[in-house]
């Protein structure tokens, strides 16, 4: 392997970079345009068209948004520790992107699949690199050296790290059901049946924690505009300020396709539909999930911060370990 | 009896429904600069002066406006006019009349203290500007053009309260709602859309 770069094997190297790129690309356009849809459908909701100055139909909006996030101040305020408070959105978005790596999105043929890296841990991949997204949120917080902030910070350390035990312990139903913690391989284990029915009481669990780990309405404490003014990111301002914003919403898309691939069945069509393609089917049912987060942020109101605890402490994480023993023992006794 | 109401799952989805429901309304938004409101016939907007259908002003500078507006916005200078070139029926015409639109407070008593319908409150409402000496309007934006003129001019009666007065009245300004009517009065920069119109 002496380096030159047109080798074969250097090839697949480049071939895997051209990959990251292209996602990258078409993540970040998904996700500016999840948001145009986010402002739209909320405005439908609350009796308003949304955004329809710029563009036709307002479709113009993310780009204006975005030149006018770039353009505007970068400030830091004097309180702040420099090098973290700078670095945390960078933390935040990095981990965000990052999932992307293994997340699959669909298989044309058996055996080729749509994906940068088909991992066989793919699951435990993702909840790690989530996990490390935390630190985004608790550090840019912390660093800000302001009050509002810190208190976002902290809350999203307790918010994030109690959901995330109900959340993973939701999921590990589906990797008993499937015996995998390969993406593909869970995706492949509900050819006939989407493990959202016999894992409803997980699939519910997932649907919920979901929210409350990527920090959206009526989990959004962290945020909390009414009481924290902006949360973790009050101080933050122009292009970071847009980096956290980005991330929040490529969580929420994460969020969507851990829940198309783990229990809505990912690429499988419905039984007499297969005439559509696998990423039309994916697409479709990740879209469906975003719709739904956005139905929740419009209809309810913020959790009281006592109330947010209590319920994923007393409720969820109980449900969670239940349905998790009771999926553990009916498969061992089926064999 | 907390916890009972904090877990009511129906009316969580109740709730849920009643956004969803809301998505398909129609909405109420008049999206404004392409679309306007329907207002009250006579709104009370920028004034406007008006003239015979010969072309001569109607105003012959009595200054009765100007004593009876309560905010002080008018001023009226009234001069002779001269014998072969008259500028209105009457004896006098305003040389100099300017409305401060800042201190207006639009409640049309100008309007009704005029002898000979010449000064007008018009429905134009969009009187922005970037300097508040700009909305000092004088006779070259208040004025009508000469082609707008309304009513018969009187004869040369020395009085020169118009003929038909009264019967003039009616027709208010030369605004018509329903025909669309220029936003701002210097240019036709948007005209009223029938389909925006909201319904009363």
């Amino acid at each position: 392997m002496s380096g030159a770069w047109w080798t074969p094997a250097a090839n697949i190297w480049w071939l895997v970079l051209l990959k990251c790129v292209v996602l990258l690309f078409v993540v970040i356009t998904t996700f500016a345009y999840a948001m145009l849809f986010e402002r739209k459908v909320m405005g439908w909701m609350q009796l308003r068209p949304g955004p329809n100055r710029v563009g036709p139909w307002g479709l113009l909006q993310p780009a204006v948004d975005a030149v006018k996030l770039i353009l505007k101040e970068d400030l830091t305020p004097k309180t702040a520790d420099p090098l973290i408070y700078r670095l945390a959105p960078f933390i935040s978005l990095f981990t965000a992107f990052s999932v992307y790596a293994v997340i699959p999105f669909s298989e044309p043929k058996p055996g080729s699949i749509w994906a940068i890296g088909d991992v066989n841990a793919g699951i435990l991949f993702i909840l790690a690199l989530t996990s490390v997204g935390i630190y985004g949120i608790s550090l840019g917080g912390w660093a800000s050296g302001s009050k509002y902030p810190l208190l976002g910070s902290v809350r999203a350390t307790a918010q994030m790290i109690s959901y995330e035990l109900a959340m993973s312990m939701s999921l590990i139903g589906v990797l008993i059901l499937a015996g995998t913690t390969s993406l593909a391989g869970i995706v492949h284990g509900q050819l006939k049946l989407w493990y959202f029915i016999p894992q409803f009481v997980g699939f519910i669990i997932y649907v919920i924690t979901a929210v409350a780990e990527t920090n959206r309405a009526p989990f959004d404490l962290v945020e909390a505009d009414a009481e924290l003014v902006g949360g973790f990111n009050t101080e933050y301002s122009g292009l970071r300020f847009g980096l956290f914003f980005i991330a929040e919403y490529i969580n929420m898309l994460t969020v969507s396709c851990i829940a198309t691939l783990l229990f809505m069945g990912g690429w499988n069509a419905i039984d007499g539909l297969t005439f559509i393609p696998g990423i039309v089917w994916f697409l479709v049912k990740v879209g469906a999930f975003m719709f739904f987060y956005i139905w929740l942020r419009s209809t309810f109101p913020r959790f009281r911060y006592d109330r947010l605890m209590a319920f994923g402490w007393k409720v969820l994480l109980p449900i969670a370990t239940l349905n998790l023993i009771v999926t553990a023992v009916v498969v061992a006794v089926r064999g | 009896m907390g916890r009972k109401k904090l877990y009511n799952v129906g009316a969580l989805l109740a709730g849920l429904g009643v956004t969803f429901k809301f998505m398909f309304q129609k909405k109420p938004t008049i999206q404004y600069p392409s679309e306007k409101k329907r207002h009250a016939p006579r709104f009370h907007g920028l004034h406007e002066l008006r003239r015979y259908e010969d072309g001569k002003e109607r105003c012959i500078g009595c200054e009765l406006c100007s004593s009876v507006c309560p905010a002080n916005a008018i001023t009226v200078i009234g001069a002779e006019n001269a014998p072969g070139d008259r500028r209105s029926p009457g004896e006098r015409y305003a040389a100099l009349y300017e409305i401060d639109e800042l201190r207006c407070i639009f409640c049309g008593m100008c309007e009704e203290a005029c002898p000979t319908d010449a000064i007008v409150l018009t429905p134009r409402f969009e009187m922005s500007e970037y300097r508040r000496g700009s909305l000092i309007y004088s006779k070259d934006r208040l004025l009508v053009p000469p082609e707008a003129g309304v009513g018969t001019a009187p004869d040369d009666r020395p009085n020169g309260i118009p003929a038909d007065l009264g019967s003039v009245a009616e027709k208010k300004s030369t605004v018509d709602w329903h025909e669309g009517y220029d936003a701002t009065w210097r240019g036709s920069i948007l005209k009223t859309q029938t389909k925006g119109l909201a319904e009363e």
